[in-house]
């Protein structure tokens, strides 16, 4: 079961009943749960959206759109029915920050599920956990129940007439791709995750044709808070126009990783070597991945850089996920490279040309090269496959691929070009096998 | 409802199945669940399971193919009773998600998406589960390990070897 | 939609709103590669190779998805845009495998030419290329996974287009790949019950057509020869009555040149992009081995042997003239056939009437053509074309099934239904497939087509003589919904015909009609008068301006089975048959000929050719030019694709014949007029000019009519004295366009209680009449369907 951390320096709000017990409903209920909801119905959808809007939040999920704004894309009549998708496929790598939130506080992101439908006029809501979760899918699972048993959901909710809300509880089954938003609605519809052509965007043409509002498992358990302290309440938390708090998961070369809840605009600096207790065993900071796998790196001396979605893209990377990942001076970027290529690879989804083929040949040449095999045309290679990739693929799978490539290449260069010198093989890094691909005969 | 006579599967989940089928405004909705349910009943996805699925939701039994394949959880051959899945992603491999692998391969005898010869465990190099932060990682079926040493493997592997392993179902 | 104004590379452009900028491009003339866009299928947007720059916005933008709007400003080629397509093709060629030279689709791929284009050749992948076995999916369709640039055209056209859904992907990411509908394992299948497997390919190889690559090919052409290697030459395909356009690749063999390919290169037909089996691989006929390739005459052993050409005319025209002579003209009868041109149909029927004097001439009847000129007599537009099936807004199918008599009809169907929106309504005797494109579908009784025209007149008392069906007001409502549609195309299959077919006709006084009838030329045997009671378009025999002409008996003569009956009477002393199998297909007993004369000109030895006493061997209509009309009246031109020597042309015979039984050729093929003038001396010091100067004109498609074997000589006659052949244009025909014909409306032959003589020919997508057995691949295609994938459908 995953450690419970915290730091003085943490602002709870999506977290404050974090290993309180409030995955029990009545726990929930005594912690102010469930209220947030019955004032989102006093006070209707307009006030909803406007509460959302003032309280600056950012999508939780990695491209950090403006909650508030998505809400009110939703067309007000719609002939077809409309729906709420939780988006718990949480796969990028160096994050597990919703995998808590199911674990300690499954009731909020039900709570703001039903918020979002209030908000938009949807009667149904999803949550959707990747396959993984299965022991969080069961957490869920029983909070949804317990809902339904208490007449927090289903039909007359809190015995108002007419007013309903269903939630159904989903699973992937393995794939990162499925994460992406128009990719996670094909995969509950029972297909392929393979992404969807946009526009039409999912806000007016979504889940089984209707009016679809996607929001990350974070963003929606954010909800009612919000709506309990106020938007404005919630904006001052945060930075410039980057409301809140938000749930950061440092791993990698730190003495205390763990998920901890900091303001927007926290320093990166402070957050590696305060929050989290500073480098490993003594060692020196050698870069770090700030937002997930796919953000580009930052080197040792870049992380003087306030953690929110502005100043982040300011830095030439991104906040993404909130995933940040620490490496020390040990590591070799040719081996991180390889590893986080390997997953795209991976993970790809193959609809379209330059991702489906770039990550493979990204993950060949890059296999090779760490093999002890490379020459100094492929670090061009390697980045002239990359910057083809960037903005030309069908969904932004193909630029997760690339950005770190760029970063790696660009930032340490160097070091592939030492690497030529005398490679050092750590890890014998291709078993996974593409998905679907029969086992190769003698593959160990 | 596309209650099937014949049913490969048990009763409660053959139940299931009738109740998953019914609740999506679009009843193919229930696929992937059920092929997971099904792989944790069966083993495996087998050709049965696919038949089987594809009349139930009316689909094609190329359909269910072409979705099964899709996901990498779903498999069409049978694993072990345990099926150790060893985190090697970005921040497990730099707490030793590697050497955790290594160390399986090594207790186990097994390769990636090996079965040990009394078909109790198979190995499997994954990509990142959702646990970075208690890196490194493993995943015996569904239940979690976490902040693993290869002592703490050894101890985990031995805990399913004694049946004392728990079965997230 | 209004028209909006955008510019693309500095052109001010104009189009709807909401059009595809890909498409306003191409009509503007400026071309987009794409690999994954095709006209009419779904938007995918997975090759990337359609990006344009579009003023404004942050990245490359892909036209296919792109919709025009108004001030809209793009750039298709730019340096950035190249060095974009030429990235993705690099991507491509890592792993595609360099075997152009082997190839199939080397000199006509997509890639290939994008290559070129681009120049994306140099790969700088040093690792090896993914390789996959080939794979073989049926006799016709091969897959070469290593190939595939996975467009996803083929999995679109076989599931959008067709509706059959065979194809599908498979695995994820760069190991994805197409894959068929082929249950892994019988035995579950088979303990399963086995009907989910759906394994109902149409074996139709839109899939081939539609790769821009080599990854699919077909089973009947791959490895013969190179594209650059044929010619390529449009013409109509001979087997259904849709009359869809089929491009034959020939190449020279030693005795003439043969068909090596059969596709849809040419989309210029009115099957747009559509062929059915039949159409794409079942010209193999024409090269079967067992083709006659020297007229052969019974001998006093009563075995046939071959005999030259002089002897075997020589023989029979004497002996026909003589038999005119000794026992009159009311003794012989002729019989045609479905698969002859318009021109020998008609120059048939005038040999009969104007040579041998008789009235005894028919032909299989697979639709009852009189009855709907009759019944539409009076009226004007209410016959339809294949073309309105493409576009009309309502349809009515009553009768018959479309998806395996009529494919491209059931193509244009889904089409139309998908692509427009159309109302397709169905009243069937059992379900058939379409019904998943219908709005409407109500199941007729057995024979209760009678009482449906009946009911949809209004009588509601035959109501439970129409239909089966579920609920009580299905049937009234289904009729509600059919007279409200105020522009109804009503298409009606051949168990529909005589009182029950006027009938129907009359209850919908505001739609137009078509009979679906079953091969190629069905409706020019009707329109060009192989009937013993009419004269061509339906003119009555006696009175009308035709029959003045020909000054033939006025009473009507024998039909196909009076004919037979004749002959078991001893009252038949010659029959002519040609291109036609009756003693097979009427079920005839061979006995019934033994004191008649009889003539057989065609392909093969069939049945009915084998107990002939003189047999010609025939060129088939891939070997011949001239006109045919679809079931809709739709007329096209057919040309000289192959050659096989040994053969003559239908129309070469019947003036031959007439030769030798001493009749003035002259009357009865008008040829040599006109043109005589421009063709230049014949003899002396110029001598060889004319040839070159006909050689000239063939080669434009002109018409020498220099000769009495010329066809369009024929056509000139048609043109004049057939009603409704009137009004064609010949420039459309010659063109290779289609137009509609329509019989007259005024002055046709009046019959009351004709004798139902239609037999369907029950023809399914692997089969054509008689024609079946001499193809090897409907032979193979019918193995495959009845083994490997009749196991799995007869499972339980
Ligand atoms: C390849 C890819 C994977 C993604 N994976 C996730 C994911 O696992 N969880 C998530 O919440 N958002 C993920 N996203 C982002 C979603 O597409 C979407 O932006 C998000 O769910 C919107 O919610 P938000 O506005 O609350 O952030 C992914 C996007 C891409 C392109
Ligand atoms: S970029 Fe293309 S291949 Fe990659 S995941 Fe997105 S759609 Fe799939
Ligand atoms: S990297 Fe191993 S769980 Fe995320």
């Amino acid at each position: 079961m995953p450690t419970l951390v915290s730091h003085p320096d943490e602002v709870k709000v999506v977290s404050r009943r974090f290993g309180l017990g409030a995955e029990a409903i009545d726990k929930y209920i005594e912690l102010d749960g469930y209220k947030a909801v019955q004032k989102a119905i006093e006070q209707g959808p307009e006030w909803i959206v406007n509460e959302m809007k003032a309280s600056g939040l950012r999508g939780r999920g990695g491209a950090g759109f403006p909650t508030g704004m998505k809400w009110s894309f939703v067309p007000k009549v719609s002939e077809k029915p409309k729906y709420v998708l939780v988006n718990g496929d949480e796969s990028e790598p160096g994050t597990c920050k919703d995998h808590v939130i199911f674990l300690h506080d499954p009731h909020a992101v039900i709570e703001g599920t039903m918020i979002a439908g209030l908000a938009i006029g949807a009667k149904m809501g999803f949550i959707y956990l990747r396959g993984e979760y299965r022991y969080l899918l069961k957490i869920v699972e029983k909070a949804v129940a317990d809902a339904y048993a208490k007449g927090i959901l289903g039909k007359n909710i809190f015995g108002k007439e007419g007013v309903d809300f269903d939630i159904i509880t989903q699973t992937g089954a393995g794939a990162y791709e499925v994460g992406e938003e128009s990719a996670l609605m094909e995969s509950l519809e029972g297909k392929r995750g393979v992404p969807r052509i946009k526009p039409p965007f999912p806000a007016v043409v979504g889940l089984y044709g209707g009016p679809t509002v996607i929001n990350n498992a974070e963003t929606i358990a954010n909800a009612p808070h919000i709506l309990l302290m106020g938007g404005e309440a919630y904006a001052k938390l945060g930075s410039e126009r980057n409301g809140g708090t938000r749930l950061f998961g440092i791993s990698g070369h730190v003495e205390r990783p763990g998920v901890y809840e900091l303001p927007m605009g926290y320093s990166l600096r402070k957050a590696i070597y305060e929050v989290a207790g500073g480098i490993k065993d003594g060692k020196q900071l050698k870069a770090v991945v700030p937002g997930g796998s796919s953000c580009p790196v930052l080197k040792a001396d870049e992380i003087d850089v306030g953690l929110d979605f502005d100043q982040m893209g300011k830095a030439g990377t991104m906040l993404g996920s909130g995933g940040i990942v620490v490496l020390d001076e040990t590591v070799s970027i040719v081996e991180f490279a390889l590893r986080t290529i390997r997953f795209y690879q991976h993970e790809s989804c193959g609809w379209c040309i330059p991702c489906r083929e770039g990550t493979d040949w990204l993950k060949k040449t890059l296999t090779r090269f760490h093999a002890g095999g490379g020459n100094k045309k492929d670090i061009d290679n390697i980045q002239y496959l990359a910057e083809n990739m960037m903005g030309r693929t069908f969904c932004p799978l193909g630029d997760a691929a690339a950005m770190p490539t760029l970063g790696f290449i660009k930032k340490f260069r160097s070091e592939f070009e030492e690497y030529l010198a005398g490679a050092r093989v750590e890890h014998p890094l291709i078993q996974i096998q593409p998905v679907g691909e029969p086992e190769l005969a003698g593959a160990h | 409802m596309a209650v099937v006579p014949n049913t490969i599967f048990s009763p409660e989940t053959a139940a299931r199945f009738d109740k998953l089928a019914s609740i999506y405004p679009v009843k193919r909705s229930a696929l992937i669940p059920m092929l997971l349910y099904a792989q944790d009943e069966v083993g495996y996805v087998s050709d049965e399971v696919v038949a089987e699925l594809a009349k139930r939701l009316d689909l094609l039994e190329l359909d269910v193919r072409g979705v099964l394949s899709y996901y990498s959880m779903l498999r069409t051959k049978p694993a072990g009773k345990y099926n150790v899945q060893v985190c090697t992603n970005i921040s497990c491999m730099l707490r030793g998600g590697f050497e955790l692998l290594d160390h399986c391969k090594k207790t186990l005898g097994i390769g990636h998406k090996g079965v040990t010869p009394d078909g109790l465990f198979s190995l499997e190099e994954v990509e990142c589960i959702g646990a970075c932060c208690w890196a490194p990682a493993v995943q015996v079926n569904y239940d979690f390990h976490d902040d693993l040493t290869p002592a703490k493997m050894d101890a985990v592997l031995a805990d399913y070897a004694a049946g004392r392993g728990k079965d997230v179902k | 939609m209004p028209d909006v104004n955008f510019i693309v590379d500095g052109q001010k452009l104009t189009a709807p709103a909401g059009t595809l900028l890909i498409d306003a491009c191409k009509s503007a003339g400026i071309e987009i590669p794409a690999f994954c866009y095709y006209p009419g299928l779904s938007l995918q947007a997975a090759c990337r190779m359609c990006v344009v720059r579009i003023e404004k916005a942050p990245k490359l933008a892909t036209a296919c998805t792109t919709t025009v709007a108004e001030g809209m400003n793009v750039t298709t080629e730019s340096p950035e845009i190249a060095q974009a397509r030429k990235a993705t093709l690099q991507l491509l060629l890592g792993n595609h495998p360099l075997d152009c030279p082997v190839c199939d689709a080397g000199g006509e791929c997509e890639l290939q030419d994008m290559t070129f284009k681009y120049g994306a050749a140099d790969s700088f992948y040093t690792e090896p290329k993914n390789h996959r076995e080939e794979q073989k999916w049926s006799p016709v369709v091969y897959f070469d996974r290593p190939r595939c640039i996975l467009c996803y055209r083929c999995v679109r056209m076989c599931g959008e287009g067709m509706d059959v859904f065979a194809l599908g992907i498979q695995n994820r990411g760069s190991s994805s790949v197409i894959a068929p509908n082929v249950p892994s394992q019988l035995a579950s299948l088979l303990n399963a019950g086995a009907d989910q497997a759906q394994l109902d390919c149409e074996q139709c190889g839109m899939c081939i057509d539609a790769c821009p690559v080599g990854a699919l090919t077909s089973g009947t052409y791959r490895y013969k020869t190179r594209p650059w290697e044929m010619n390529h030459v449009a013409t109509v395909c001979t087997h259904c009555g849709d009359g869809c356009k089929t491009t034959l690749g020939v190449r020279s063999v030693s005795d003439g040149s043969e068909i090596v390919r059969g596709d849809n290169r040419d989309k210029s037909g009115m099957n747009g992009d559509f062929l059915c089996n039949k159409g794409r691989y079942a010209f193999d006929f024409t090269n079967n081995i067992e083709r006659l390739t020297s007229p052969l005459v019974r001998q006093a052993d009563g075995k046939l042997k071959p005999v030259s050409w002089d002897e075997a005319l020589k023989f029979t025209g004497k002996k026909l003239r003589e038999l005119r002579d000794t026992r009159g003209p009311q003794s012989i009868g002729v019989i045609g056939s479905n698969r002859t041109t318009n021109e020998e149909n008609y120059l048939l029927q005038k040999f009969a009437r104007t040579v041998l004097g008789t009235n005894n001439i028919d032909h299989h009847r697979t639709a009852d053509f009189v009855t709907l000129a009759n019944a539409l007599q009076g009226t004007t537009g209410r016959f339809a074309s294949q073309r309105n099936v493409e576009n009309a807004q309502a349809l009515l199918v009553i009768g018959g099934d479309p998806t395996n008599q009529a494919p491209l009809t059931a193509w244009n169907l889904r089409t139309n239904v998908r692509l427009n929106k159309a109302r397709l309504y169905i009243a069937n005797h059992e379900e058939i497939k379409l019904r998943r494109q219908a709005k409407d579908f109500i199941q007729v009784q057995q024979f209760g087509y009678g009482s449906l025209a009946s009911y949809l007149a209004g009588n509601n008392a035959a109501a439970e003589g129409a239909s089966i069906v579920a609920q009580a007001d299905q049937l009234s409502n289904f009729r509600t919904a059919i007279q409200a549609e105020e522009k109804l195309i009503v298409l009606i299959g051949n168990e529909v015909r005589g009182g029950e077919l006027a009938n129907l006709i009359k209850a919908l006084p505001n739609a137009r009609f078509a009979l679906m009838a079953d091969y190629v030329n069905s409706r020019g045997a009707s329109d060009m008068g192989l009937l013993p009671d009419a004269l061509p378009g339906y003119q009555p025999l006696s009175g009308s301006a035709l029959a003045n002409e020909y000054t033939a008996p006025t009473a009507p003569g024998l039909d196909l089975l009076a004919m037979f009956d004749a002959a078991t009477r001893g009252d038949l002393s010659a029959l002519y048959v040609v291109g036609s199998n009756p003693i097979k297909r009427f079920g005839i007993d061979p006995f019934a000929l033994k004191d008649t004369f009889f003539i057989v000109q065609d392909l093969f030895l069939t049945e009915t050719a084998q107990i002939a006493d003189v047999v010609f061997p025939a060129a088939n209509l891939y070997e011949k030019a001239g006109s045919v009309t679809n079931s809709y009246g739709d007329l096209q031109l057919v040309s000289k694709a192959a050659d096989k020597a040994g053969t003559r042309s239908d129309f070469e015979l019947i003036v031959r014949l007439a030769d030798h039984m001493g009749h003035d050729i002259k009357t009865l093929v008008p040829f040599g007029k006109g043109l005589r003038a421009d063709m230049g001396q014949s003899r002396g010091a110029q001598s060889g000019e004319a040839d070159r100067h006909a050689v000239w004109l063939m080669a434009n498609n002109m018409e020498p009519k220099l000769s009495p074997f010329d066809p369009f000589a024929i056509l000139d006659e048609i043109q004049r004295v057939v009603p409704g052949y009137d009004k064609l244009l010949r420039l459309q025909l010659l063109s290779g366009n289609d137009q509609h014909i329509a019989p007259a409306s005024t002055g046709l032959v009046q019959i009351e209680n004709r004798k139902d003589l239609v037999l369907p020919s029950s023809d399914t997508l692997f089969t054509s009449g008689s024609l079946t057995r001499y193809s090897p691949m409907l032979q193979d295609v019918q193995r495959h369907q009845e083994t490997e994938v009749a196991d799995h459908l007869a499972a339980d």
